[in-house]
């Protein structure tokens, strides 16, 4: 589904502040792969997902979507495959539009924005039907302004917009960063039952090492701009919550 | 009395150019000054090409259009050059100062002898009635418009790239080529104006821009605090606003010039009032905080 070789990302290239971000990383994620990243602060989790994204560009290497060489498209061209909940609750939603305004862009990922009326009570009605997938009651609140709401129920809309058109692959990248524990836990059950419902391929970065060790079928360490571990499924199956600590150490 | 309902009228002939600093502003939260250059342009066009005996309805699609025009040269400098919007706005509305002077050919063109657009449509014989109605007819099809725009697909990712670009950007939309269609519909709105205007007033004149975006801002902070008031945000009232705002904007200049006020100084009644009407809502923010 997602494939990266010989990626190097560069930032302040040929200055004395360059920062060697990724360096020669080569990976390939299958599909329906539910894959953690982890790493600590700078070791280049936001850039690969950035990279993936299309939000920063590869100083060396290529990035394939479904076999298909990205490198050259931008951020919002990449969005028909990905979609992304963002560490800050704010930039996943428009805070002045109302929830069905939200959904309504959503649903047009891959399609063209035309001059025409796409809120009708058909589509109110399926995107309630998404919305209440979450269990927040949020359903009875589509014409709300989303900045309304507190953070939780911000990302919880933000994952189901991803469901409202056919995106393949969902990139959050600490997803859960802004909220309290009990949020929290109710955003990833959620992220867990549409990730399964729907099919999605998803990278997951987190600092949370219980989130890590229970979630997804595949782990990887990062550490200086490099892939440090490589833990597939039947291995990260039997692996220990504390060993998982030790990797910090 | 003549006196104020002149000032209604001006204001309504005001309204597509409150309407174009709105999108800039409140919709595209751009700060978008080209409108002195495009007013102008709107102007300078409609005169020139009325003058030479071209239909008034070709004139103001050629007006609408020379608008657009400007207001996609900034959009161009401020998202391909990454140079900042204001700036963007600053060097089109300069150059184009020069552009306007070499389209009228001199500093002022009277359009005494010209058939206008209110010669071309007549509702009533009353000449300001039929004034009256022709700028009330284009501020009720502006407004609904507008409101029509914004509620299309098209328009809520309008609305969503001044809003939240991240966002946007991943569901799919390409924000810069928004922000350029955005200022070229906003100031082909603003020459909208030139051309109502100086068909108006008979005359296009090289300095009629002026000052021109400050009214047009204190027209849409006006209609803003009205909504405000209202506690009503849906869009058909803010859009409605910016109107009322247009229009009370030019009864509050005319208020200051019937009380007395030398006419120099309208410049800085004008700013001294944007100011006020600034400082207000600000305090008002912070009280209910």
């Amino acid at each position: 589904m997602i494939e990266l070789r010989n990626v190097y990302k560069i930032f302040n290239d040929g200055t004395a502040n360059a920062v060697h971000a990724l360096k020669d990383i080569n990976l390939k994620i299958e599909k329906g792969e539910f894959l953690v990243l982890l790493g600590s602060n700078g070791s280049g989790k936001s850039t690969l997902i950035n990279v993936i994204a299309g939000n920063a560009t590869v100083s060396s290497g290529d990035v394939l979507i479904e076999g298909k060489k990205v490198n050259h498209l931008k951020d919002f061209e990449r969005s028909k495959w990905i979609a992304r909940i963002f560490q800050n609750p704010l930039q996943g939603t428009a805070p002045d539009l109302s929830i069905i305004d939200n959904f309504r862009l959503a649903a047009l990922r891959t399609k063209p924005k035309k001059f025409v009326m796409g809120i009708t009570k058909k589509f109110r009605t399926e995107v309630q039907e998404k919305i209440r997938l979450l269990n927040m009651g949020l359903e009875n609140k589509l014409d709300s302004p989303v900045g309304s709401l507190s953070g939780g129920q911000r990302q919880a809309l933000t994952l189901s917009m991803a469901v409202m058109d056919k995106a393949k692959i969902l990139l959050m990248d600490e997803p859960t960063a802004a909220l309290d524990p009990k949020t929290s836990e109710l955003l990833m059950s959620n992220a867990v039952k549409f990730i399964s419902l729907f099919g999605f391929t998803t990278i997951f970065i987190t600092h949370h090492l219980k989130d890590a060790h229970r979630l997804g079928n595949r782990i990887i360490q990062m550490h200086d701009g490099k892939i440090f571990r490589d833990i597939q499924k039947a291995e990260k199956e039997k692996l220990q919550l504390n060993e998982l600590f030790i990797w910090f150490e | 009395m003549d006196f104020y309902t002149t000032a209604i009228l001006q204001g309504l002939g005001f309204t597509a150019l409150g309407l174009g600093i709105f999108l800039t502003l409140k919709i595209f939260n751009i700060p978008d000054i080209t409108t002195d250059g495009s007013y102008t342009l709107g102007g300078a066009v409609t005169a020139i090409m009325l003058v030479n005996g071209f239909n008034p309805y070709i004139t103001l699609l050629v007006a609408v259009c020379s608008g657009m025009i400007a207001g996609f040269t900034t959009g161009i400098i401020h998202t391909k050059l990454k140079v900042n919007a204001l700036l963007a706005g600053i060097l089109v509305m300069t150059a184009l100062y020069s552009i306007n002077l070499s389209i009228m050919g001199r500093s002022n063109i009277p359009l005494t002898q010209t058939p206008t657009i209110f010669s071309a449509i007549t509702f009533t014989s009353n000449e300001f009635n039929n004034k009256a109605v022709l700028f009330a007819l284009f501020s009720a099809l502006l407004f609904l418009f507008i409101n029509w725009l914004l509620k299309t697909d098209f328009g809520i990712a309008m609305r969503a790239t001044g809003n939240s670009e991240s966002m946007v950007r991943s569901l799919g939309v390409d924000t810069q080529r928004m922000k350029i269609i955005g200022l070229a519909l906003a100031n082909g709105l603003t020459a909208l104006s030139g051309f109502l205007i100086t068909q108006y007033q008979g005359f296009a004149d090289i300095n009629m821009g002026i000052g021109i975006v400050i009214s047009g801002l204190g027209a849409v902070i006006i209609g803003d605090s009205l909504v405000k008031l209202l506690r009503n945000n849906k869009l058909f009232v803010q859009i409605l606003g910016v109107i009322a705002g247009t229009i009370l904007f030019r009864l509050i200049l005319a208020f200051a010039l019937d009380s007395g006020l030398n006419p120099n100084y309208l410049k800085l009644i004008t700013a001294a009032i944007v100011l006020l009407v600034v400082s207000v809502t600000r305090f008002t923010k912070e009280e209910s905080r």
